[in-house]
């Protein structure tokens, strides 16, 4: 039996995408991205001096990430403050944002980007990626390209676009036992050289899905760098 | 179709374009200057990643990056191609000082041998005594330059444990009285305009005394503060608004027009 989406869509399309630059005033450069009920907004501060001094490096800039989830972005009140999935968050996250930021230029200071979901439905930390590569772009950093992410999922037997909740929670029934069996990998893919930088993996995947995946986030990481691309030209009309 | 229309408001500009041209002849403009006009009306806004020229006659410059035979942009901005020169004009973003730009930067911190000034920089700026033109009592700095005086300098040098400012020029002195703002460091340019154009407007408008920043802080003193309050309102237009063509004029209207209202 083939899966069929809960709303409907293809295997390869993604949620409804909107995308911003410029929603904080106060910011040096800020963004907003959505896929669909997922929204992420972005202020990004710098490059700035480093405190404590301590953490600066003379040879290189710090790039410092804060990801979090605002208390009424879920169902269930969320505890506001850093827990131990925003903390791996934060630090994937600067690791996939790190390779394209020309660092060098900007000894001994930082980089501050604040990422936080407004509303949360999966692939949240996808949304707060691109919605950062947007920030910083905005921001005026030197950047070799920008940073392109999209959640791809194995449900059952088939390898899906962008992740909703309903799909993540998705369980099969075996021997009386509800059993998850959603798999979901979050991939980031620089915007020009289609390189890898960030891939996670939760759950269960063969060596062909991952291949599979890999193929199906490249291609629809284009569509996104397309959005971003967009969203960043637009700022002369208003 | 919509190209169609694109063309078509480009040609409706080009025609608006040599209107303007026209007159800016009968008061005898250089025609460098309508070139560089033509040139800045061409700009398009790119990403980084973007491929902006292709082929090695191009030359990278600000901004932008050789990859091959591509030139790509490393900045957001506007796209500016001067002769083989390819550059990226930056449109938001932080201070990023440079050796000879002229700043305005409080006093934060006095040292046995000088100042800490914030020059809204990633790094610390000091001013060392041995900078600073005329004499000056050691045993007490705070008589000549006191915590949270406002002075105009030069940035000297930039080494990797900070920036050294100089003193030593003419027109850079302490800043007495007056009001500063803040404003986007990237806007610094159209504030001043065209061989300082529009400051020189504003100034003429509201007999202001006013000194631009290259770090995006401005000094303005009148002989009022109304006067200070109209400056104000007139940099806060063309901050908001940079993008519009004839700013130099719409300004000076909107001035004319407040100062009636009086």
């Amino acid at each position: 039996m083939a899966y069929k989406r809960p709303d409907k869509r293809e295997y390869d399309e993604l949620r409804k995408i909107q995308a911003k630059v410029g929603v904080i005033k106060r910011a040096d450069g800020s963004a907003m991205f959505a896929f669909g009920n997922s929204k992420a907004i972005v202020a990004v501060y710098g490059p700035r001096k480093l405190h404590p001094q301590h953490l600066q490096d003379p040879e290189k800039c710090l790039l410092r990430c804060y990801y979090d989830l605002a208390s009424f972005s879920v169902t269930e009140r969320k505890r506001p403050g850093p827990s131990r999935r925003s903390t791996e968050v934060s630090y994937v996250t600067a690791n996939a944002l790190k390779s394209v930021i020309d660092l060098e230029r900007f000894p001994s200071s930082v980089i501050d980007v604040y990422i936080i979901i407004i509303e949360a439905d999966a692939s949240t930390r996808c949304a707060g990626i691109n919605a950062a590569s947007m920030a910083l772009a905005h921001a005026g950093i030197p950047m070799k390209e920008l940073v392109s992410s999209v959640s791809i999922g194995k449900i059952g037997d088939a390898i899906v676009a962008d992740l909703s909740k309903a799909e993540e929670d998705y369980t099969i029934k075996k021997d009386g036992k509800e059993i998850k069996s959603a798999t979901d990998i979050p991939l980031a893919f620089l915007s020009r050289s289609e390189k890898i930088s960030l891939m996670q993996l939760d759950g269960k995947a063969t060596a062909k899905d991952l291949k599979e995946a890999m193929a199906l986030g490249k291609k629809v990481c284009k569509k996104i760098t397309e959005t971003q691309k967009k969203a960043l030209k637009k700022i002369k009309d208003e | 179709m919509e190209k169609e229309i694109k063309k078509k408001t480009k040609l409706k500009k080009e025609e608006k374009k040599t209107e303007k041209e026209e007159k800016k002849e009968e008061i005898k403009k250089g025609t460098e200057e309508k070139e560089i006009k033509i040139e800045r009306k061409k700009r398009e806004i790119v990403v980084p990643g973007e491929v902006v020229a292709t082929g090695t006659e191009f030359l990278p410059s600000e901004g932008t990056t050789r990859d091959g035979k591509d030139i790509l942009a490393t900045r957001f901005g506007l796209l500016e191609k001067a002769a083989k020169l390819v550059k990226v004009i930056p449109l938001s973003g932080v201070f990023i000082p440079r050796i000879g730009n002229t700043v305005i930067g409080q006093i934060n911190d006095i040292s046995f041998n000088g100042w800490m000034i914030g020059i809204r920089a990633p790094k610390d700026a000091f001013l060392s005594v041995a900078d600073c033109a005329g004499y000056i009592n050691k045993k007490d700095l705070s008589e000549h330059y006191g915590i949270k005086d406002m002075i105009i300098t030069k940035i000297k040098s930039i080494k990797s444990r900070g920036i050294d400012l100089t003193m030593k020029e003419r027109g850079l002195r302490k800043l007495e009285g007056g009001m500063t703002i803040e404003i986007n460091p990237t806007r610094v340019p159209r504030i001043i305009g065209r061989a300082g154009s529009m400051v020189n407007t504003i100034k003429t408008e509201t007999g202001c005394s006013i000194v631009v920043g290259q770090n995006g802080i401005i000094w303005i003193k009148g002989k009022n503060v109304e006067d200070e309050l109209l400056a104000k309102k007139a940099i806060d237009l063309i901050v908001e608004k940079p993008f519009i063509e004839g700013l130099t004029d719409k300004v000076k209207e909107f001035l004319q027009k407040q100062k009636s209202k009086k």
